[in-house]
């Protein structure tokens, strides 16, 4: 049996949708994640600073691909059995909170303390300095390292297909292995990552500028 | 008297604001060192001392941005304690002015100065910019409220942060060297501003070293050095018979040029 390009590409186009799937459901639940953490941390310092810190240092001390594994077979040792997608998810989302809430710690720690204290001056709460006076400002600072981290957690999705995920680069190995033609497969997956990734740089782009133009 | 009605009355000619005995430690390093200081209704009074002799923190005690260790504070007799009411409530009635003005750089001039009184007490939109309106005509710089605070000069901004400040409705406001950072040409139009709030008999609280604003506005200065209050005197006699030999010579160093 031979397989023709016309036949690969549609397949690997296929199942980038799930490298897709993941990589949203992984930034979406990471960015919450981040957010509630950021929120910790700055609106309870006391318990807040601390925890928040072990809990990053943990996930950005320890492979992801041991974070997978620990959750793809450590959640049935609990009596919890997990799919490969949603053991994925739960592990890149948790990769994914860590750093995010680090990459925006620094975004919040770069808005001058006045703004703070001006804020507070006012009679804001909490919330309301957030909410109005630090997220915003923060927000604009934070694209460009946000985006990349976004590249990079795409990227990341692939080690997904360790734990039997249908995703891209797993179902370029299977492709491979039946073609014999792992150079060209592999060539083809990597473009495939390229053309998703790309965009987002694009993007990030022009919502700077756009930004920088608001201001 | 309605005010003897209420749970947290006042007497009368209690003073706005009590310091009582006030400590303050940044490690081993006291930067307070005992303060006492009672300032009454519509009383005008003015910090001065040297850079690092704990002006600007007793200040910032006062709406509690800094938070004392021993001793009491107490604004129209609500006690600054860890309770997130009692802070809230005061800072409500503190309004604060800061030497870099420290205005919202995201937010329009006027958005700058009704985010709080719609944020923290929940007025509309219309009644907050009508009063923005009303504090930056005050300020004398109502043609600028639609700009950006960077599309401002140094003087304007501060002009803006007061009246920012004049948009909660005030009891007390604190100045914390409001014009150290501004271009010479540009202290006259802030202190002018001043001065029109102190004829109004806003109580006020100013660290300067604008010595001639002390002279004409204020009711008492105090002077501070290494945390402690070395001398308080109405401004005839703190400037002309000065009792303590470091006021003498701070006074000699500021008033030389």
């Amino acid at each position: 049996m031979t397989l023709s390009l016309a036949d690969i590409i549609p397949f690997l186009l296929l199942a980038a949708r799930w490298t897709l799937l993941l990589s949203a459901i992984a930034f979406i639940g990471g960015a919450s994640g981040a957010l509630l953490l950021l929120l910790w941390r700055y609106g309870a310092p006391r318990t807040g600073r601390r925890a928040t810190a072990i809990y990053i240092q943990l996930l950005q001390g320890t492979p992801l691909l041991l974070q997978l594994f620990l959750v793809f077979f450590g959640l049935p040792l609990l009596g919890v059995e997990v799919s490969p997608l949603a053991a994925a998810s739960i592990a890149l989302t948790l990769y994914a909170s860590a750093f995010l809430a680090e990459i925006w710690r620094g975004c919040v720690d770069a808005i001058p303390l006045g703004q703070w204290d001006a804020s507070a001056s006012l009679g804001m709460n909490f919330v309301t300095q957030m909410r109005y006076i630090i997220l915003p400002q923060s927000l604009k600072i934070a694209i460009p390292p946000t985006v990349g981290f976004l590249v990079q957690l795409l990227k990341s999705t692939a080690l997904a297909s360790i734990v039997g995920f249908n995703e891209l680069t797993r179902s370029g190995q299977i492709v491979a292995n039946a073609t014999f033609k792992p150079f060209l497969i592999y060539a083809l997956v990597a473009l495939i990552y390229f053309a998703m990734c790309y965009p987002l740089t694009l993007g990030s782009r022009a919502l700077e500028r756009r930004m920088r133009i608001t201001r | 008297m309605p005010d003897t009605q209420m749970p947290n009355a006042q007497m009368p000619d209690a003073p706005m604001i009590q310091m009582i005995n006030v400590n303050k430690w940044y490690g081993n390093f006291q930067v307070l060192k005992d303060i006492s200081l009672n300032v009454a209704k519509g009383e005008r009074v003015v910090i001065c001392g040297p850079s690092g002799s704990g002006k600007s923190t007793a200040i910032r005690c006062i709406n509690r941005l800094e938070q004392h260790q021993t001793g009491q504070i107490l604004v129209e007799g609500v006690e600054l304690t860890d309770q997130v009411k009692n802070i809230d409530h005061v800072r409500r009635e503190v309004g604060m002015v800061f030497q870099q003005f420290n205005l919202f750089p995201h937010l329009t001039v006027l958005d700058n100065l009704t985010l709080a009184p719609r944020r923290v007490r929940k007025q509309s939109r219309a009644d907050t910019e009508a009063q923005a309106m009303h504090y930056l005509e005050r300020v004398k710089i109502a043609e600028q409220a639609h700009k950006y605070p960077s599309q401002l000069s140094g003087g304007q901004q501060q002009r803006v942060a007061i009246a920012r400040a004049l948009c909660m409705e005030p009891h007390i406001l604190l100045f914390d060297e409001p014009t150290s950072a501004l271009d010479p040409e540009m202290i006259k139009e802030v202190l002018d501003v001043m001065v029109s709030l102190a004829e109004d008999h806003m109580t006020m609280i100013c660290v300067t070293h604008e010595m001639g604003f002390a002279k004409t506005v204020a009711d008492k200065v105090i002077f501070m050095d290494h945390g402690q209050i070395i001398e308080v005197a109405p401004p005839a006699a703190f400037f002309s018979t000065p009792k303590h030999e470091r006021t003498r010579l701070f006074l000699s160093q500021v008033l030389k040029h």
